[in-house]
């Protein structure tokens, strides 16, 4: 493999990471607004305890993962710093405000209600920004000679690719979350919320599936470059189905079995997250070997050898310091979680 | 405004909002710890109080310095594509390493939080220690880019191409150890002077020898002997810093100083202002051959003028008053710790009489704009440069030319931010007194820390 696609994988395999903690993050607060009322299922507070302890970490992967951009591609930053600067800046608004007040609900329990509004607002908006950037990398929206470019936002907003996106962000971020929370639900032994989250993950499913196909239908005729080369890995795509039906039987299966079933959400999740897999390394692989199609390709923006060699040294490094200790951290947090919620229950 | 000025003042407004939050981030832990290890010095409760008590501070204070921090690290390439372009192929190393360092900081800190009643006082004092290492080790790594900027190392321009890169080279540029230490000093010293200003005022407001009083005199007292170390060892280092520049940036320094001709037995002016007309500082009071002596550590030494660089090339001539406001206010700073030292340790006065007590009121604040100043000074001293003779800033700016609408919304946000940061601690320290946790600490099995991340 050459460097150059060593590092891209290594910016792909950050991108996938983020996109699903984010999905999760910003899903869990949509659903927390949407259930406020619903008090006594409890969805609300399942969405919130799991909201709190992980902004931080995904705060800090939208630095990592700009910073490895442009440590590994500089030459691509002139132009993505130009074609993103109008929603980049969105998405730090907006990712700002949700944070602080994500902190501040902690001390100052009359924002709790604030909060809630905002991350659940926030939660659908972002997303959708974030997914935009696929589109304008793979669109060829971003004009003009190196040095002066400049993306077309006219051409962008009445592309149908772009809604397609849009959609397909949005509605994957409440798959993921809803299922995520379900399985929490379930671990908590909250069934009252589970039974609402594996709902809103059953409805939510297949409307993420009928956008991804409205993605590839749109891809056809707007970027068919990238059209044609995934239907190469048509095979792939055909198994990153598979695994979805695989999470729709696990939710389902309660319906259509006599016995008290529960449904797997555990499996489910797994399932889902390799559909993601390897839908995402379809998508990524035919993006190749174009960063923003067709002004950049990952060997005009690659840094300068000696470089990426000290930054891969210190990924390996810092990695081997910070999995584990974020792994012990998070276990501890969980059972802490869980702990709570027994002995609130207890008490009610 | 035009678009260059537009630009930066864009990126200055977010850094003047983040570098408040952020140097009290760096300088809190090092007064949390110092807490903790008073009581195991002292075994005295009201340490473990306090040091709850900034934690939860620097946990609110997190909310405002971590977002404004993500929005700087993504603005730098959005604004600057063309310096971050340079950055990202010879100076990407203190930004990879920076990220760790915070993710050690945040993982050290939820131990702490979450477990510190849990574990057992070495292990709290530890992981205190890698909170404060992680804080400040991101400082480091941040003005190591800044450093790099003003003594750029390991690479060369041939033909508009990036040669013969070696970023350890770059990494370990000549005024890293001085840069960096610079902001780690005034860090700890802001921390230190920002405890005493708000110690200092909770005394003013409480009656002598309440509970309430003892503990702040304790903290006040704890911030005086911290901040007069770190105020003094600041100076020593902005001594070193000034040399630097007298060697790497001369331009940088006769615009601080004022000067425009070259000559030895050059005077130190403070106050006053530079006028380019009359070619010296205006209403300054002059302390003759200091400037030389300074520089070199002899009267003799030469200290170059603004004349004798191309006009193109001069710093804006403001920089004179805010070189100053850093400097006198630092001095300042030393002379009051020092004085409220010798006042408790010496003369042995119980306490502090109320016009010192106002006047460390209001050293939190000034330390805060000396912070600011000097932060200004070293990023406006460089221009028109990004990275010193290497790039202009004009060429690192982004080609986006409608950054109004982005600016103004970006300062809305700061301003909400910053209102409901001051809010939020208004609101938790009333309805959590130093009484309640004093006494929730005396009890055994009481969790002292709540959920805080």
């Amino acid at each position: 493999m050459s460097d150059a696609l060593l590092a891209i994988t290594l910016v792909w395999g950050f991108i996938f990471l983020y996109a699903i903690m984010a999905s999760m993050d910003f899903g869990a607060g949509f659903w927390a607004m949407t259930y406020i009322k619903k008090e006594e299922t409890n969805a609300t507070k399942i969405a919130n305890s799991y909201l709190s302890p992980t902004w931080e970490v995904t705060n800090t992967f939208v630095v990592g993962l700009v910073i490895a951009i442009y440590s590994l591609f500089p030459g691509a930053v002139f132009p993505i710093g130009v074609a993103l600067i109008v929603p980049a800046s969105l998405i730090l608004v907006l990712l700002c405000i949700r944070s602080a007040f994500l902190v501040f609900s902690h001390s100052v329990d009359k924002y709790e209600k604030v909060l809630t509004y905002i991350s659940g607002i926030t939660g659908l908006i972002i997303p959708g920004l974030l997914i935009s950037v696929l589109p304008i990398t793979h669109l060829g929206f971003v004009e003009g000679v190196k040095g002066n470019e400049e993306l077309n936002l006219t051409k962008l907003f009445t592309s149908p690719n772009e809604y397609a996106f849009l959609l397909f962000g949005i509605f994957s971020t409440l798959f993921l979350s809803s299922l995520l929370l379900s399985d929490y639900s379930k671990q908590a032994d909250e069934m009252k919320a589970y039974k609402i989250y594996r709902r809103d993950a059953m409805i939510t499913g297949p409307l993420m599936l009928v956008m991804a196909l409205l993605v590839m239908f749109t891809l056809r005729n707007e970027a068919n470059w990238i059209y044609v080369e995934m239907m190469k890995k048509s095979s792939l795509l055909l198994i990153s189905l598979i695994f979805f039906v695989i999470a729709g039987v696990a939710l389902y299966l309660p319906y259509f079995s006599k016995r008290e079933v529960k449904g797997m959400p555990r499996l489910a999740v797994i399932a889902i997250i390799v559909q993601y897999l390897i839908g995402s390394y379809v998508y990524g692989i035919a993006h190749l070997p174009y960063i923003i199609y067709p002004n950049v390709t990952i060997l005009s923006g690659f840094t300068d050898p000696t470089s990426f060699r000290a930054v891969f040294a210190t990924y390996i490094v810092g990695f081997a310091i910070l999995v584990p200790g974020f792994y012990y951290f998070w276990s501890i947090f969980m059972k802490d979680q869980r702990r709570k919620f027994k002995r609130r229950q207890m008490t009610n | 405004m035009d678009h260059l000025q537009m630009a930066r003042a864009m990126f200055g407004t977010n850094m003047a909002v983040h570098i408040i939050f952020a140097t009290i981030g760096v300088g809190l832990p090092m007064m949390m710890l110092a807490a903790e290890l008073m009581y195991q010095k002292t075994k005295d409760l009201q340490y473990v109080v306090m040091a709850k008590r900034w934690t939860k501070t620097l946990g609110v204070l997190l909310g405002v310095g971590i977002p404004t921090g993500t929005i700087a690290g993504v603005q730098l390439s959005l604004l600057w594509p063309g310096f971050m372009e340079v950055i990202g192929r010879v100076m990407a190393l203190p930004f990879q390493i920076e990220i760790y360092a915070f993710m050690v900081e945040a993982l050290f800190m939820s131990i702490y939080v979450y477990a510190a009643e849990k574990i057992k006082p070495w292990a709290r004092i530890v992981s205190l220690f890698f909170v404060a290492f992680g804080a400040l080790a991101s400082a480091v790594l941040i003005s190591n880019v800044h450093a790099f900027e003003g003594t750029p190392a390991g690479f060369r321009f041939e033909n508009g191409e990036i040669v013969d890169v070696d970023p350890w080279a770059a990494f370990f540029n000549p005024s890293f150890l001085v840069t960096a230490g610079h902001t780690a000093l005034t860090a700890y010293t802001t921390g230190a002077f920002v405890v005493a200003a708000v110690a200092a005022y909770k005394m003013l407001k409480n009656k002598f020898g309440t509970t309430e009083f003892n503990f702040h005199q304790k903290a006040l007292k704890l911030s005086i002997v911290l901040g007069l170390v770190f105020s003094f060892l600041t100076a020593l280092n902005g001594h070193a810093t000034t040399q630097h520049l007298y060697r790497e940036q001369p331009e940088k320094l006769a615009a601080a100083e004022g000067l425009f001709e070259t000559k030895d037995h050059a005077g130190l002016t403070i106050f006053g202002y530079t006028d380019p007309e009359a070619q010296e500082v205006k209403y300054g009071i002059e302390f003759p051959w200091l400037l030389s002596f300074l520089s070199g550590n002899s009267f003799d030494t030469v200290v170059t003028g603004l004349n004798d660089f191309p006009k193109e090339y001069w710093p804006p001539l403001y920089v004179h008053i805010l070189f100053n406001a850093m400097v006198i206010i630092g001095s300042g700073l030393i002379a009051l710790s020092l004085f409220a030292l010798v006042w408790n340790k010496w003369l042995k006065k119980e306490t502090y009489p109320k016009w010192i007590l106002w006047l460390f009121v209001a050293a939190g604040p000034f330390s805060v704009i000396s912070i600011e100043c000097g932060w200004i000074f070293a990023c406006t001293g460089r221009q028109p440069w990004t990275i010193y003779r290497m790039l202009t800033t004009a060429d690192s700016v982004t080609t986006y030319d409608n950054l109004g609408f982005l600016f103004t919304m970006f300062i809305l946000v700061y301003i909400v931010l910053c209102v409901s940061v001051v809010f939020t601690l208004l609101y938790y320290f009333k309805r959590h007194t130093i009484m309640d946790d004093i006494y929730k600490a005396e009890q055994k099995d009481v969790r002292l820390f709540d959920s805080n991340s």
